[in-house]
């Protein structure tokens, strides 16, 4: 837990970088915001390191649980995000909830 | 909170509908399309705001090239740095190379043969949005691609200048652009290595006689004509010559189709007998003069016009049918631009009857292939090339 605390911080650190590099890119995405609910704020917190959050809802059509859990094991173990076990929970929980297709 | 800039997006109407649906659908995914504008660009179909991906609008795929501030971004990562283009260099070296060489912009000007080719840069995803069943990923369009006339120098010219060893197996690319996390897999690509040495090859510094636009890969990036835009590595900086298979998510795991589903070239190096690498463009059309529904007069000449392209084969035909696909008629084609350029069709109308008229349009090329009509479904939602239709309403 403290050193995903310590890789998050960089990684906020870096994301600054980032931001300032990408100009355009970034600008305006705070406006992007995801539904409320239950672990809202660990999957925004954890899903902007690497990207704006319209990616999100942009996807929810596609998706169902067993494709955001294809998905957030894809960000953790290929893209290494700084999930740990308890928070990928709460952040497959969150999306399969509210950013699901109805089937 | 809405920003100063989505309300004066707003003001301009930010919503188009979407053009080209596929047939029997009136509107698949019921999305409207939300510009934004990137610095030096105008304003674009924004899917996403970082990484930046940037789709073209219909009414900017009008235009025989599309213009460089019209031209679609695509990113997979969200550190791009703005290249200075005095101290860039390109490393060009490898295991395979005879020896290393570093190069300025200048020496690519100076002391290698200037090349131009027109060609079509299509996303591999381009009209995922599309897809049915859908599947994650870039919610593309139809404007994930355009035309423009690329200039710099053959990239086999650089590659020889190093020495090309009789080893050498794919060619390893990298460009500028990283992850925010050191852990997530830079964006590294290759190609076969006679992909590479083929003469419309380039690495280019020019796009329609201007500067690389900084969000399409200035000040150098790669172009593979008739493949796909993952090969087109902007912000190039490293070039190998390698004897064996480049290890890569990008390779390995991303941009990859069922082997043996689509026709096309094959990426032997990279392939398995269950997936291979997306290679080249397959053969596609795209009403671009009129947008889904829109209103024609009755009795009066229209003329319905778009684009046709493939993997450089050339287009032998379009043909359009207005009878629900029973009976074809040939369009009457543009003249070419180049055989990895898109071709322009036209097709004349004169609607006899008020109401709904539903135009398809398939092309032909000269390698003989032609637009499905059924989708060959891939879990990436590649290759979307299925004959597309336009309903317009006669009034």
């Amino acid at each position: 837990m403290r050193r995903t605390a310590a890789v998050l911080s960089a990684a906020v650190l870096l994301l600054g970088t980032a931001g300032a590099q990408a100009q355009g890119g970034a600008a305006g995405e705070a406006g992007v915001q995801l539904k409320a609910g239950a672990g809202r704020e660990v999957t925004t917190s954890r899903c902007i390191i690497c990207h704006s959050l319209e990616y999100i809802p942009a996807n929810a059509p596609a998706m169902d649980r067993a494709a955001w859990q294809k998905t957030l094991q894809k960000m953790r173990e290929r893209f290494g995000a700084p999930i740990d076990e308890e928070e990928a929970r709460t952040i497959l929980d969150y999306l399969s909830t509210n950013y699901a297709r109805r089937s | 909170m809405l920003r100063r800039r989505e309300l004066l997006a707003g003001s301009v109407g930010t919503l188009l509908a979407r053009a080209a649906r596929p047939a029997g659908t009136a509107d698949p995914h019921g999305s409207a399309e939300i510009l934004g504008t990137l610095a030096g660009k105008r304003p674009l179909i924004r899917r996403a705001f970082r990484p930046p991906n940037y789709e073209t609008p219909l009414r900017d795929l009008v235009a025989p090239f599309t213009p460089n501030d019209a031209f679609f971004v695509r990113y997979h990562l969200a550190v791009i740095p703005e290249v200075d283009p005095h101290s860039w260099r390109l490393a060009v070296g490898g295991a395979s190379a005879g020896h290393a060489l570093s190069l300025s912009l200048r020496d690519l000007r100076e002391n290698f043969e200037p090349a131009t080719v027109v060609a079509v840069n299509q996303c591999s995803g381009n009209r995922r949005g599309l897809f049915t069943p859908r599947v994650p990923g870039v919610q593309w369009g139809n404007g994930a691609m355009g035309n423009a006339r690329w200039s710099g120098v053959r990239l086999r010219d650089v590659l020889q200048r190093a020495g090309v060893a009789a080893d050498a197996l794919e060619i390893w690319l990298e460009g500028a652009d990283g992850p925010v996390l050191p852990a997530t897999p830079r964006f590294q690509k290759s190609l076969p290595v006679e992909r590479a040495l083929d003469e419309n090859t380039l690495i280019a510094l020019q796009m329609n006689d201007a500067p690389l636009p900084h969000w399409n890969g200035a000040p150098a990036r790669l172009v593979v004509p008739g493949w796909t835009g993952t090969y087109w590595m902007k912000h190039l900086t490293a070039i190998r010559i390698e004897p064996k298979p480049l290890e890569s998510f990008w390779m390995k795991a991303a941009y990859r189709v069922p082997t043996g589903a689509f026709p096309g070239a094959r990426f032997a190096s990279q392939e398995n007998p269950d997936t291979t690498p997306i290679t080249e463009i397959l053969v596609n059309s795209l009403i671009t003069s009129h947008v889904w529904g829109a209103r024609v007069p009755q009795g009066r000449r229209v003329t319905v016009a778009g684009k046709a392209w493939d993997n450089g084969a050339g287009i032998e035909r379009v043909e359009y049918s207005i009878d629900g696909r029973q009976s074809w008629r040939e369009a009457v084609l543009g003249s070419e631009l180049g055989r990895f350029a898109w071709r322009e069709f036209s097709v004349p109308l004169e609607p006899a009857q008020r109401g709904s008229l539903e135009v398809a349009v398939r092309a032909r090329s000269r390698s003989g292939l032609e637009q499905p009509q059924k989708l060959t479904f891939n879990p990436s939602g590649y290759h979307d090339n299925i004959v597309q239709s336009l309903t317009l309403e006669v009034t």
